[in-house]
């Protein structure tokens, strides 16, 4: 669909909610009555949805944290799929 | 609860509680003869106090609880509500208030959001003000209607709620265009289940064949119409099903109900199992109850089945449905849930869904009252049955 660019600045949207689970051992989306257990990349970019770096400064810092891939393909599409559900907004 | 992910079948381990349900206080302004909560309200006096609910919170969240209902009863009775929303904030909770809407206001709904209330899910008995105040008991309508546009207004996420049975299954489209109206974000027609004060109301309760087909294609057709931005759950109630549901998703498996009173229950109907010690809160430690204690272990699993679950290829699917209303049913809570059509006592659902469909509609079948739930027909009714 490609509604996400580099230069969209994406945030949770504020009725989820986006919280590491230590029990779980991993991130989580919390909204009425129900939960999302997030995988370990899942968490690690919805982490840096924080309202401040658009979509390109956060596939940097990531390519940075862990180098020897091509990452932006796999965040686009991730980021587009949890802005389906609703999880995040952007601006 | 929708969950991506799951954790392998059978392990030995016991996971813990993901959900907490804190039934307040079965004190409430409504009288919903569908109510779920056991017929003997009037006996259970002594609620725990704030204390014991904050220690309760932080053993719960300690276990890796995620998220919390503050139900009831009418959980607003409670003036403690706020300070015990703060403390569940501040554990990290995902806290859910559900109300009938009656003992809050446009104030005390943004002293909820200060102390960090995520969602309020608001109850409604019907579409319309003179049903809706009749099934509720209480003149409430108008005042649910306010509370819902507060709740949007401060943004919160909310879910409506309308539990249907045959007084008002026929209204769905109006029913669903009020969600519409209010703007919900999640809709959940709950088909009445039998429990408590509904059990004891069944054959009033009990919708026809003709009112289900109508209802599941309505609501179908607004899943579709509100696609992306209502969310509507609609589920076909078990007695017209040859399977059972998976009840509570397993027993001792994800939630966790605590009783006004501290007693601690793998759901909110299975306090009337009997030979069941139920343990309080005032007691044991949540791990206690929850990884130790007989009662949270007595279904646990699938060793406990008798046939024809013991031997079902089917077991780890529906593990042999509702406990409670086996017992309810059948008399014994470790057969199979009766709604199983592999039960040989299958019938005792069948026989009265056909029984009702026979007579809805005949006027004299129809005027026999409703039991309201309240604390008068409580002791009444629980002081007749000893
Ligand atoms: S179902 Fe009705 S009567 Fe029962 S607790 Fe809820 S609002 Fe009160
Ligand atoms: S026999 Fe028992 S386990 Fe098999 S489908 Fe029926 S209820 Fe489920």
């Amino acid at each position: 669909m490609g509604t996400i660019t580099d230069a969209h600045v994406p945030f949770i949207t504020p009725q989820f909610r986006f919280q590491w689970e230590e029990v779980q051992n991993c991130h989580v989306i919390l909204y009425p009555e129900g939960m999302v257990k997030l995988s370990a990349s899942a968490g690690e970019i919805l982490r840096r949805c924080d309202g401040l770096r658009n979509v390109g400064a956060i596939i940097t810092d990531l390519e940075q944290q862990f180098p020897g891939a091509d990452l932006g393909p796999d965040v686009r599409k991730f980021l587009e799929d949890a802005h389906a559900h609703g999880w995040i907004r952007t601006r | 609860m929708p969950m991506a992910g799951s954790a392998p079948a059978d392990s030995p381990v016991i996971k813990p509680p993901l959900w907490l349900l804190a039934e307040l206080t079965y004190a409430c302004p409504l009288q919903c003869p569908y109510c779920s909560n056991p017929m003997e309200i009037a006996g259970y006096k002594n609620e725990l106090d704030t204390a014991d609910w904050m220690r309760v919170l932080q053993q719960a969240r300690k276990m890796g609880a995620t998220q919390l209902g503050f139900s009831g009863g009418e959980p607003l009775v409670r003036r403690d509500l706020e300070q015990l929303i703060a403390e569940a904030r501040r554990l990290g909770f995902y806290t859910n208030l559900i109300t009938s809407g009656l003992g809050m206001d446009e104030k005390r709904i943004s002293a909820f959001k200060e102390a960090g209330l995520d969602h309020i899910q608001v109850s409604f008995q019907a579409s319309t003000g003179e049903l809706n105040n009749y099934i509720a008991g209480t003149d409430s309508f108008e005042h649910k209607k306010e509370m819902a546009r507060q709740v949007k207004k401060q943004g919160y996420p909310m879910v409506l709620c309308f539990v249907l049975h045959r007084k008002n299954e026929d209204q769905i489209r109006d029913i669903l265009e009020l969600a519409v109206a209010l703007e919900a974000d999640y809709v959940e027609l709950a088909t009445t289940q039998y429990y408590g004060w509904a059990y004891h109301n069944r054959e009033q309760l009990l919708p026809t064949r003709a009112q289900l087909a109508h209802a599941e294609a309505v609501a179908k057709e607004y899943q579709e119409k509100m696609k992306g931005r209502m969310k509507i759950y609609y589920v076909i109630p078990d007695y017209f099903e040859t399977r059972p549901k998976r009840c509570m998703d397993g027993w001792g498996s994800v939630f966790l109900t605590v009783a006004p009173d501290g007693t601690a229950l793998p759901c909110h109907a299975a306090r009337q199992l009997p030979g069941i010690e139920f343990p309080s809160v005032r007691d044991h430690d949540v791990a206690w109850i929850w990884n130790e204690s007989p009662a949270f272990n007595r279904f646990r699993g699938l060793d406990w089945m008798k046939e024809p679950c013991r031997s079902c290829p089917e077991k780890e699917k529906d593990l042999g449905g509702c406990r409670c209303q086996a017992f309810m049913l059948t008399g014994d809570a470790a057969n199979a849930d009766p709604v199983c059509d592999k039960s040989p006592l299958h019938h005792l659902v069948t026989d009265e869904v056909e029984r009702v469909q026979q007579l809805a509609g005949k006027k004299e079948f129809e005027a026999k009252p409703l039991v309201f739930r309240n604390m008068a027909n409580s002791k009444r009714l629980t002081e007749a049955a000893n």
